[in-house]
């Protein structure tokens, strides 16, 4: 593979509009338009359009294709209805998550051909592809590398039905959070997802890449009477953030299994047959439930200072943990963090919890994740 | 975006004000604030402290990263700007105006500061 980060087919567009760029695995993405507080706030109360081109797609199909993902994943892949979605995870043998996904359903009746697509992390979509392929063996299934036949664009905020509407006769009400159907969007072929990862209602519609200009350009007209601005990457963190959503390789890592995530509710045991992974997530689970070891928690700073990756959570001046995600909080107006700490002290509210910054512990409270739900 | 001809420059992109009475303002260029994105934490400098051209005398925290202040000059510093502690976002809007960070009774001025027409040349902006 070379070295020069590759561009989304929206790649002129966001230097047209003065994004300020940054090479996110392996891709040229942006990272932010201008502010990206205002960026934050524009998807908490209006709407954000985003590029998630990175993202990386494969299909699977053929009259094995469930019984492949129900081995391949830990979750239950055949009780996804059809234009229904599911977030899931890919496991190692050890336990360890290789990855997050979300899996959709396409196609809209039971009879219809099993079709479905899985959407990793664009960091880690070659080796989930790999990995799904090499697990394929023996199932009567194929595995299609899809990577380059979508582009991703999603609106985001509370803006973005209505917007959407606007722009095709696809029923939108009648779509559900976690569904998908086929539809058009401004005279364009999309995979319509009412999907995200902002903590907002929202859509992401898969394209082909050589539409993907146009529909930009639809949702922007569309979206600007409404105050929709384009939104990077930067915003993208901290809306996920603030909504408490992992983000593979800060919360989840192969060290790590889903029931060390707290996330051991996406791995269902019940299903038939034998997945991945299975004997030792059933270990992994009987630990979280025993003698769990460290506990995903919240931490919202009472000062101004900004607790990052890496940095230590200290109490009684022992180190007790490690913080996975930090940033400024624009909706709290305070920094917040996730972090992985002991047991004893992850419990809501537990005094004399810091975090060591470049060497000074800064007071912080434990609280339970998210920081921030949005009313419905 | 242009660099005030009357400023002059570090190659740690902080700006230095001519002196009125011996006493300099300094802040960060916009060039600088643009590549850090939203500012929301600045720590400057106490009044009375000395600090050194080239050495760190506080922070700057934005989104997604931390960084050092340098000192452009050696001095005494005089002032701070309690308006850029209250709301950073000022370091970002007027980063040659409102949000200058500190003023500073210089007592000793490197050689190497640049002119605006060398800093936007050695910044690209």
């Amino acid at each position: 593979m070379s070295n020069t980060p590759r561009k989304t087919a929206l790649d002129a567009l966001h230097r047209s509009l003065g994004a300020t760029m940054t090479d996110f695995a392996g891709w040229d993405m942006p990272l932010r338009y201008g502010s990206e507080r205002d960026e934050h706030v524009a998807v908490r109360t209006r709407a954000g359009l985003f590029d998630l081109s990175h993202m990386g797609e494969i299909t699977v199909t053929g009259p094995q294709a469930v019984d492949l993902l129900d081995y391949a994943l830990v979750g239950n892949m055949s009780t996804i209805g059809p234009g229904r979605a599911r977030y899931t995870m890919i496991c190692q043998e050890d336990g360890g998550i290789v990855d997050d996904l979300i899996v959709y359903r396409l196609g809209d009746t039971e009879a219809d051909l099993p079709k479905y697509m899985v959407v990793a992390n664009a960091g880690n979509a070659q080796i989930v592809l790999d990995a799904i392929t090499e697990r394929a063996a023996g199932f009567d299934a194929e595995v299609r590398d899809d990577r380059d036949a979508y582009a991703l664009i999603a609106v985001q905020g509370p803006e973005s039905p209505g917007i959407l509407k606007s722009l095709t006769d696809a029923d939108l009400d009648g779509l559900k959070y976690y569904a998908g159907l086929p539809g058009t969007v401004a005279g364009v072929p999309a995979l319509i997802a009412r999907t995200g990862y902002t903590g907002e209602d929202g859509f992401e519609l898969f394209v082909a890449p050589e539409h993907a200009e146009k529909l930009w350009q639809a949702l922007t007209d569309a979206g600007a009477p409404v105050g929709l601005i384009p939104a990077g990457l930067s915003c993208r963190d901290t809306l996920r953030l603030e909504a408490g959503m992992p983000l593979y390789g800060h919360e989840l890592t192969t060290a790590l299994t889903p029931f060390d995530a707290g996330l051991g509710r996406v791995v269902k045991f019940e299903k038939a047959g034998d997945f991945v992974g299975r004997e030792a997530l059933q270990a992994a689970a009987e630990r979280a439930e025993t003698a769990p070891p460290r506990k995903l928690v919240g931490l919202v700073a009472e000062g101004r200072r900004v607790p990052r990756a890496g940095f230590s959570v200290v109490a009684g001046g022992e180190v007790i943990g490690e913080v996975t995600s930090g940033a400024p909080s624009p909706t709290l107006g305070k920094p917040i963090a996730m972090a992985y700490v002991d047991a004893a002290h992850a419990a809501p509210g537990t005094k004399g919890v810091g975090v060591d910054i470049r060497g000074t512990h800064e007071p912080y409270e434990v609280v339970a994740l998210p920081f921030y739900k949005r009313q419905k | 975006m242009s660099n005030p001809q009357q400023l002059r420059y570090s190659k740690e992109h902080e700006w230095l004000s001519g002196a009125e009475d011996g006493v300099s303002t300094v802040g960060i260029t916009e060039h600088a604030a643009n590549a850090l994105g939203d500012i929301v934490f600045v720590q400057l400098p106490e009044v009375g402290d000395t600090i050194t051209a080239g050495e760190t005398c506080g922070e700057l925290e934005s989104t997604k990263s931390v960084s050092d202040l340098y000192s452009p000059v050696t001095g005494e510093v005089t002032e701070t700007n309690q308006d850029v502690v209250d709301d950073p976002s000022l370091v970002n809007s007027a980063p040659f105006e409102g949000g200058w960070l500190f003023k500073v009774r210089v007592s000793e001025e490197p050689k190497d500061l640049l002119t605006a027409a060398e800093y936007t040349e050695f910044s690209g902006s």
